[in-house]
């Protein structure tokens, strides 16, 4: 079925983004807003608005049954719901089913498959995806056995444990006795389960990512990203392709990805995500992100492929229009994410009214934002304001066009993460490539904001 | 309707071949500037000035939060203030018991909750040693900077809590 009214179930620079597309195709474009949204730029650019609910996230873009509501009350025909809020929750895509709504992802049934950590990690050993070496740990016999096999440094990790939590690194065997009995009495004390188990320790990893997108039959893989530039598990830039990756590994982890949404029989855009390990030149899956990514716009700008417009294809029923010798990359994208924080105050947020908004522009400069002079930053959602996302020939010429770019770049009124992004392109070891997920740490520890200068 | 980057770089393209400096555009629905810096860069100021066209109007609309009377604070009490505005949680997490209830004792360095700002959690300490009086703002409420969370009476920590004489 034609898709000609969506309901954009979202807020930020992602509703404005997949307005454009809708401009683009001739599709009428209604908003869902909170209170607090009613009046911001995305709202100004959609065709129509209609209220979800108060400004508090739970009674309005986190409630299922308002954005049904809100669908119905427009007569739209699908709902998008973006990334984060409501875009992996399967009782959204039921709702819509229920209510004769075309949900913009996949199935009901793949967002339950990859939505649990545990259920992912076994879909994708039925589809032959390396995952990280590990096992069940009983006793102390059993617990050296999986050393052996995994080596040192290993976690212990509490099987009800998760986020980071209920986990203790051994770093050679002879640590492993204590260590294991601390791990099952703590388990049991925190958990009420005592059980544990064992996992190989990567010293030193990448977040590296496949972009896929399938019809349910097909799949085609579109290239890679690098997201290792973290901070607390949060992304600040991502750039596409991953550097510095050899070719077979490239070329080993495009398969698997695409292996595991065969074995899904996946139907819609998607993500998986590898650890790649640098020390032993070798790749394990994490997870899938049913959903259309931050980061998306680096491999639309290197593929020049509009993965929202892909999104409604598929999500109208039609099968993939692209075959994998149709998907060429060209160059190399980089992405800064510009947050309403402040680097000098322990990235503290920095809610308030924006003053004055001045982008860059020119060839392969694209910003993506939801903010003009006058906007208001809610205080009661992320913290991300815009995409500086830059194309270049390479790497090199990427990363130098992103500094040109962020000199010209200006969003006065709140304080913004610019700065940060300007140390982190003039770091050597960043613009050598290759960092692993604790390089941001590090490069933070050596570091004194620069708070002199524009903010 | 703002311009797509298309668009931009079409209007890019003919400043280029024009050798003009900077174009100020001024539509109903918007206003754009773009003016060259540097050897080949542009910048672009852009204004979208359409309103909104919200179904069913904003009879519905509760943008401003509801500004509950500020009760006065009786003389010697001691008010608790968010370390930034956000949203005030009582307890660590949905369920658990709160950090501290009314009659509660606290430190200057006891946590008495936590405010989230976009999506960051902050905690709130008391800041005076003292008995919690009343809580000015629920679990789950908004709270501007300048609210006032909870109040403490000081006098009444100092007796009681088997310290010896200072």
């Amino acid at each position: 079925m034609r898709i000609r009214r969506l309901l954009i179930a979202n807020r930020g620079e992602i509703a404005a983004r997949v307005i454009r597309t809708c401009a683009r195709l001739g599709v009428e474009s209604v908003l869902g807003a909170s209170d607090v949204d009613l009046d911001a730029l995305p709202a100004r650019l959609a065709d129509r608005v209609v209220r979800l609910g108060p400004a508090q996230a739970t009674q309005s873009y986190l409630d299922p049954a308002a954005v049904v509501r809100a669908a119905q009350a427009v007569a739209a025909d699908a709902v998008h719901p973006g990334y984060g809020f409501l875009s992996e929750n399967p009782l959204l895509a039921r709702a819509c089913a229920a209510a004769g709504i075309v949900f913009i992802g996949p199935t009901p049934e793949s967002l339950e498959a990859v939505g649990d950590k545990l259920r992912a990690r076994s879909h994708a050993l039925a589809a032959g995806l390396p995952v990280v070496p590990g096992g069940e740990a009983a006793d102390l016999a059993g617990a050296q056995a999986v050393a052996t096999e995994v080596g040192y440094p290993l976690l212990v990790k509490a099987v009800g444990g998760g986020g980071g939590r209920g986990m203790k690194l051994v770093r050679s065997a002879d640590e492993l006795p204590s260590t294991l009995d601390l791990a099952i009495a703590e388990a049991a004390a925190a958990f009420g389960d005592p059980r544990v188990y064992l996992e190989r320790f990567v010293t030193s990893g990448r977040h590296v990512e496949l972009q896929v997108l399938g019809d349910g039959d097909r799949a085609v893989a579109l290239g890679d990203r690098d997201c290792s530039v973290q901070r607390r598990y949060q992304k600040l830039l991502e750039e596409a392709p991953a550097p510095l990756l050899p070719d077979g590994i490239r070329a080993e982890m495009a398969a698997a990805a695409l292996a595991l949404v065969r074995h899904l029989g996946y139907r819609g855009l998607g993500t998986v995500e590898l650890l790649y390990d640098r020390h032993r030149n070798t790749f394990y899956f994490l997870e899938m992100n049913a959903r259309i990514q931050v980061e998306h716009p680096v491999t639309e700008m290197i593929s020049g492929i509009d993965l929202v417009a892909e999104q409604l294809a598929i999500a109208e029923g039609l099968p993939l229009r692209l075959r994998q010798e149709d998907v060429a990359l060209r160059g190399h994208a980089v992405e800064c994410r510009i947050n309403a924080e402040d680097w000098a105050h322990g990235f503290r947020p920095s809610p308030g009214r924006i003053e004055r908004v001045v982008l860059p522009a020119g060839d392969g400069i694209r910003v993506d934002t939801h903010v003009q002079g006058g906007s208001v930053v809610p205080p009661h959602y992320d913290s991300l304001l815009a995409k500086l996302i830059v194309h270049g020939v390479d790497r090199a010429d990427a990363l130098a066009r992103a500094q040109a770019a962020l000199e010209v770049l200006r969003i006065t009124g709140v304080t913004t993460t610019v700065p940060v992004h300007q140390a982190l392109l003039a770091d050597p070891e960043f613009a050598a490539g290759g960092v692993d997920t604790a390089f941001f740490e590090r490069f933070l520890q050596t570091r004194q904001p620069d708070v002199v200068g524009v903010p | 309707m703002d311009l797509t980057p298309d668009d931009v770089r079409d209007v890019l393209r003919v400043l280029d071949s024009s050798g003009l400096d900077e174009l100020h555009l001024e539509l109903t629905d918007l206003t754009l500037t773009v003016r060259r810096v540097g050897a080949s860069g542009w910048a672009l100021e852009q204004q979208v000035l359409r309103r909104p066209v919200v179904e069913g109007g904003t009879e519905a609309n509760g943008v401003a939060e509801q500004q509950r009377p500020r009760a006065a604070v009786p003389e010697g009490l001691v008010v608790v203030h968010p370390p930034l505005l956000g949203t005030f949680y009582r307890a660590p997490k949905p369920g658990a018991p709160p950090f501290v209830d009314v009659g509660g004792r606290v430190e200057e360095d006891t946590v008495v909750g936590i405010v989230e700002t976009m999506k960051m959690m902050t905690p709130v300490h008391a800041g005076v040693r003292g008995t919690v009086v009343e809580f000015r703002i629920a679990n789950g409420e908004f709270a501007d900077a300048d609210a006032v969370l909870l109040v403490v009476d000081p006098t009444s920590g100092r007796t009681g809590l088997g310290e010896g004489t200072p």
